[in-house]
C-alpha cells in the first residue's frame, strides 16, 4: 500500500530531520564564543550550605586558596523539578502553570508511551514468548494509560494555552500568527491521532501492529485514513519543532548551564584563559569614535587604549 | 489622559508625542505614610526647550537627551547606523562578550510574561505596557529576525512584523534606559531568557556604534574617569587631600588616630572605594580606615589613574569602556604587588571587577578580588574588634544591592555583621537574591537631567520605597531613628534623593548609610555616636 509506505517514509525522515536539526542547533550554540560571566544566583552547584540562601564562593575569605567543590546533588535537585515539573513556572506564574504543565507533561507521556510501544514491538518480534505473558499484558496496559493520559493532557493543555493566548490581554500583543499556528498544529495532530485510533474501523491494525509494521516496513498494513493523516502530521510536527523557538528544550541547557549557572573562575592556566586569549585577537568594527575600532586594532589593543588621553596608556 | 493599551507598532508612530503618560493614581499604591496618591508630588513637565530640542516621544521624561535630527536624511542616516550596530551585536568579532546569551534570548522567549511579574518597574508603573520587560525585547526580537536573520514573509508570520524608522530607534534609545538591569526578570524566566541583557545590549549598540549614551555615565562618567582618574573629577592630588581631611576629621570625631596608607608596595590589600563616597559620605572611607587599622590589616589605597575609584560605568552600556577601566584597576593592583583587591561598598564595582571582568583579566593582571562584606564579616565575627551592639539599638533594615547579591552571590556576610551588631534588625521582604532594586541601578542614581528624578522616584524606586516603609511600619514615629543599611554607593545615592523627595527623614526619621558605619558605631574604643542622626 502506497499510503502506508508514505507514512513510514515520513516518520523515518522526520526522525532524521529532528535529530540532525537538534544537533545542528546544539552544536551552533555550543561553538559560540565563551561570553563574559553573567551568572545569576542562586547557583545550585554551590556548596549545599550556600545554596539555601543563594550564596557564592565569593562569600569565603580568600576563596581562591580553597578547593571549589561542584555540588552535583544540588544541581540535580534544581534540574529535575524544572525538567519534569516546570518548577520555575509553578513558582512565578502559577496560573499559566496549570495550562502549560498538562501540555508539556502530556507530551512527555506521549513520547514515553511511543518509546514503550517501540520496545514492545521489538520484543514481540524477537521475544514473542515474553510478551505473550503477564509482562506483555502489563506493558500493554501501561502503554494504553500513557497514550490516553498523554493525549488528553497534551490536547487539553494546548487548547487552554490557545484560549489563553487569544483572550489574555497581557499575551495578545506579543502573540504572532506563528504562535497560534504552533498550538493549532499540536491540537490538530493530536486530534487526528486520537480520533483516527479510537474511531478506527473493525479489522484495522492495533497500535502494536502499526509499530511492528513501522519497524519491519510492512507494506501490507492498512492504516485508516484519519490515523494515517495523524501520523503524517506528527512527522511534520516532529521535523518542524527544532526549526522554531519550541526547541527551547535545547536552549534551556545553555541558558542554565552556560549562562545562569556558569560561575567558573578564570584561574591561572585554565582553559577559559586560552579561549579568551583567542577572542582578544578579534578585530571589531564598532563605529563610535571613542571605541577606536577600525577593523585593524584587536580587541586587546582597544581595551588597552585610553580615548580620554589620546592614545594607548 | 486615559490610559490606552499600547501596541508594539506604536513605537514606530511618526507623531512626536509621548506614547504613555503616568498619573499618580495609576501607580502601585504605597503604604503609610505615603498612601494617599493625591498628596504625592506632581511630576515636573519637561521644559519647552527640552521638548523642542530633544526626542521626547516615549513617556513623561527623558534620560538620554537625544538631539532631534534636522532632516529626513539625517534620520535615515541614524537608522542606517542603528541597523549596522544591530548586525554587529550578532557577530562574534564585535560582540563575543555576550553573543551566546543574547542569541539564546532572541531565539527562545516563549512570551509567557512570567518575567513581568518580577519587574519592579512594570509593577510600580501600575503595569504599564511600555515598561513590561518583554515590550522592549519583543521589538528587538522582531528587528533581529527581520534584519539580521533577513527573514521574509514566513519569518514575519512566525515572529511578527515591525516597522523600522527613526521614531522607533529614538524611542528604543530612551526605553533602554527604563530598565535597572537588575535581572530579577531573568531570575524567574522558565526558559532562561534575559530581558535585562537585551536592555544592556541595546545600550551597547547605541554607545559603541552611534556614540549615544546618557552623559552622566559616559562623558561625565567613564570618560572623565579615564581622563583624570575618577568620575568625581578628583585627580590623585585632590583625592589624597580629601582623604587626609577625612582622616583628620574621623580621628577627632572618634578619638582614635586614623591614617590612610597610600601606595604601599607589598601591602596585603588594595582597597578601592567608589570615589563618590569620599565626597558624598566621607564617614564611610573614614570608617573603613579606622576598622582596618584597628584590626591590624595590611592595606593601602592607590593613587594610580582610576586606582582610587572603583566605579566602572561601562558595565551598564559599553564593553570597551568597561574593559578599559577594569584593566586600570588591575594594573594599579599589579603595580603595588598586593595580594588581593578589596572592593569598598559599591555594588556595581563588585560585579564589574570580580565577576564580569574575570575572563579578561589574564596573566599577572588576574589578581584576586574580594568583597569588603567578606572582609568586614571576618573582622567582626572573628572577634578582632571590641564591639557593643547596644550602641546600635535602633531599628535597622538591610538593603541588598542587586549587583552584590543576585548577580554575585554575596548574601550572608553583611547579614552576619548586622545580626551580630544590630539588636533591632529586621529584613525587608523579599530579600537576599530575591530582593528588589533600589531604583537607582544601571546609572539612574546619578542621572538627574530634566525631570528624570520624578520618574526615578515615582516608578523605578517605588517598590523599594514600599519595602522600606513596610519594614519600619511598627516604628514610623519620628521619635524613633531608623537606619537603612545600604552597602552600595549608587543605592545610597538613590536613597538619599528618594528619602528627601518624600521628606521621610523629617517626617519619619528614616536615615540611610553603609555597613562599616554600623561597625564603628558599635566599637567600644571609639567615642559613642559615630552615626550622626542628621540629614546630609
Amino acid at each position: 500500500m502506497m499510503t502506508t509506505i508514505f507514512v513510514y517514509c515520513c516518520l523515518y525522515l522526520a526522525a532524521l530531520v529532528f535529530v540532525v536539526a537538534c544537533a545542528v542547533r546544539a552544536v551552533f550554540y555550543a561553538r559560540l564564543p565563551l561570553h563574559l560571566r553573567w551568572e545569576l544566583y542562586p547557583v545550585p552547584h554551590e556548596e549545599a550550605a550556600r545554596v539555601e540562601h543563594g550564596g557564592s564562593y565569593f562569600e569565603v575569605t580568600n576563596w581562591w586558596e580553597k578547593p571549589l567543590r561542584f555540588n552535583w546533588i544540588g544541581e540535580w535537585k534544581a534540574m529535575l523539578p524544572e525538567m519534569l515539573f516546570q518548577k520555575a513556572l509553578w513558582e512565578f506564574n502559577r496560573t499559566l502553570w496549570f495550562l502549560s504543565f498538562p501540555f508539556h507533561f502530556g507530551l512527555y507521556l506521549l513520547i514515553g508511551a511511543t518509546g514503550l510501544l517501540g520496545g514492545r514491538a521489538v520484543l514481540t518480534l524477537w521475544a514473542p514468548g515474553l510478551m505473550a505473558g503477564d509482562i506483555g499484558m502489563a506493558l500493554r496496559y501501561a502503554n494504553a494509560v500513557g497514550f490516553a493520559a498523554g493525549a488528553v493532557l497534551a490536547t487539553v493543555g494546548a487548547l487552554s494555552l490557545m484560549a489563553r493566548r487569544l483572550t489574555d490581554a497581557n499575551l495578545q500583543i506579543y502573540t504572532t500568527a506563528g504562535d497560534l499556528f504552533n498550538l493549532l498544529f499540536f491540537i490538530v495532530t493530536l486530534g487526528c491521532l486520537a480520533g483516527g485510533y479510537v474511531d478506527r474501523p473493525a479489522g484495522s491494525p492495533p497500535a502494536l501492529a502499526v509499530a511492528r509494521g513501522f519497524i519491519t516496513f510492512d507494506a501490507g498494513l492498512h492504516l485508516p485514513p484519519l490515523l494515517a493523516t495523524g501520523l503524517i502530521l506528527s512527522a511534520l510536527l516532529t521535523a518542524y519543532i527544532p526549526m522554531t523557538h519550541m526547541s527551547h528544550f535545547i536552549a534551556k541547557y545553555f541558558t542554565y548551564h552556560a549562562v545562569r549557572w556558569d560561575d567558573r573562575p578564570n584561574l591561572q592556566g585554565s582553559d577559559l584563559a586560552r579561549r579568551v586569549a583567542e577572542y582578544l585577537t578579534y578585530r571589531p568594527r564598532w563605529a563610535a569614535p571613542h571605541v577606536g575600532a577600525d577593523g585593524v586594532k584587536t580587541w586587546a589593543e582597544i581595551a588597552s587604549a585610553n580615548p580620554a588621553q589620546g592614545g594607548r596608556k | 489622559m486615559k490610559r490606552q493599551k499600547l501596541r508594539l507598532s506604536d513605537m514606530s508612530e511618526e507623531e512626536r508625542k509621548p506614547l504613555v503618560h503616568l498619573e499618580n493614581e495609576e501607580l502601585m499604591p504605597l503604604p503609610a505614610p505615603l498612601d494617599d496618591p493625591a498628596k504625592d508630588h506632581n511630576w515636573t513637565p519637561l521644559s519647552a526647550q527640552a521638548q523642542e530640542r530633544y526626542e521626547c516621544a516615549l513617556d513623561d521624561t527623558i534620560a538620554v537627551s537625544i538631539p532631534q535630527p534636522k532632516s529626513r536624511e539625517e534620520e535615515q542616516e541614524l537608522v542606517r547606523k542603528f541597523l549596522s550596530g544591530l548586525e554587529k551585536l550578532f557577530t562574534k568579532e564585535n560582540n563575543w562578550t555576550f553573543l551566546q546569551p543574547l542569541l539564546l534570548t532572541m531565539e527562545h522567549c516563549a512570551k509567557c510574561q512570567t518575567c513581568s511579574e518580577a519587574c519592579h518597574i512594570f509593577e510600580a508603573s501600575g503595569r504599564n505596557e511600555l515598561y513590561r520587560p518583554t515590550y522592549r525585547s519583543e521589538i528587538v526580537r522582531r528587528l533581529y529576525f527581520k534584519y539580521v536573520k533577513r527573514g521574509g514573509l514566513v519569518s514575519a508570520w512566525q515572529h511578527g512584523e515591525i516597522k523600522l524608522n527613526w521614531p522607533l530607534v529614538a524611542r528604543l534609545i530612551e526605553l533602554s534606559y527604563r530598565c535597572n538591569l537588575c535581572r530579577r526578570c531573568a531570575q524567574t524566566c522558565p526558559i532562561g531568557a534575559d530581558n535585562g541583557l537585551v536592555a544592556h545590549e541595546l545600550r551597547k549598540l547605541f554607545s559603541q556604534e552611534m556614540g549615544i549614551a546618557a552623559k552622566e555615565i559616559h562623558d561625565n562618567g567613564s570618560m572623565l574617569q579615564l581622563k583624570v582618574g575618577s568620575s568625581t573629577g578628583m585627580n590623585a592630588e585632590a583625592v589624597k587631600d580629601n582623604i587626609a581631611f577625612i582622616d583628620e576629621d574621623i580621628s577627632e570625631k572618634t578619638g582614635v588616630e586614623v591614617k590612610t596608607p597610600w601606595d604601599v608596595e607589598g601591602a596585603e590589600i588594595l582597597l578601592i572605594h567608589n570615589a563618590g563616597e569620599i565626597l558624598a559620605w566621607p564617614e564611610n572611607p573614614g570608617a573603613f580606615a579606622l576598622v582596618l587599622n584597628a584590626a591590624g590589616i595590611s592595606w593601602t589605597m592607590s593613587s594610580e589613574l582610576a586606582g582610587y575609584d572603583s566605579i566602572n560605568y561601562g558595565v551598564w552600556y559599553d564593553d570597551a569602556q568597561f574593559a578599559r577601566v577594569a584593566l586600570k584597576h588591575a594594573q594599579a593592583a599589579r603595580k603595588l604587588k598586593v595580594k588581593k583587591i578589596v572592593l569598598g561598598e559599591c555594588g556595581h564595582a563588585h560585579k564589574a571587577l570580580s565577576v564580569i571582568a574575570d575572563r579578561i583579566l589574564g596573566g599577572d593582571l588576574n589578581i584576586p578580588r574580594e568583597s569588603s562584606m567578606t572582609l568586614l564579616r571576618e573582622i567582626v565575627v572573628g572577634g578582632r574588634l571590641k564591639l557593643d551592639p547596644t550602641r546600635n539599638n535602633f531599628p535597622v533594615t538591610l538593603h541588598d544591592p542587586c549587583n552584590l547579591v543576585r548577580l554575585m552571590g554575596v548574601v550572608e556576610p553583611q547579614r552576619e555583621v548586622v545580626r551580630k551588631l544590630c539588636p533591632q534588625f529586621r529584613e525587608m521582604e523579599p530579600h537576599g537574591v530575591d530582593n528588589y532594586c533600589c531604583g537607582g541601578g544601571s546609572g539612574f542614581a546619578i542621572m538627574s537631567g530634566n525631570n528624570f528624578p520624578d520618574w526615578r522616584f515615582h516608578v523605578s524606586g517605588r517598590k523599594k520605597l514600599e519595602q522600606i516603609l513596610n519594614a519600619f511600619q511598627d516604628c514610623l514615629d519620628p521619635s524613633i531613628p531608623k537606619y537603612i543599611c545600604a552597602p552600595c554607593s549608587n543605592c545610597k545615592g538613590q536613597f538619599r534623593d528618594m528619602l528627601a523627595y518624600y521628606d521621610l527623614w523629617k517626617r519619619n526619621s528614616i536615615l540611610y548609610g553603609g555597613l562599616v558605619e554600623l561597625i564603628v558605631n558599635a566599637m567600644t574604643d571609639v567615642k559613642p555616636g559615630f552615626i550622626e542622626w542628621e540629614w546630609r
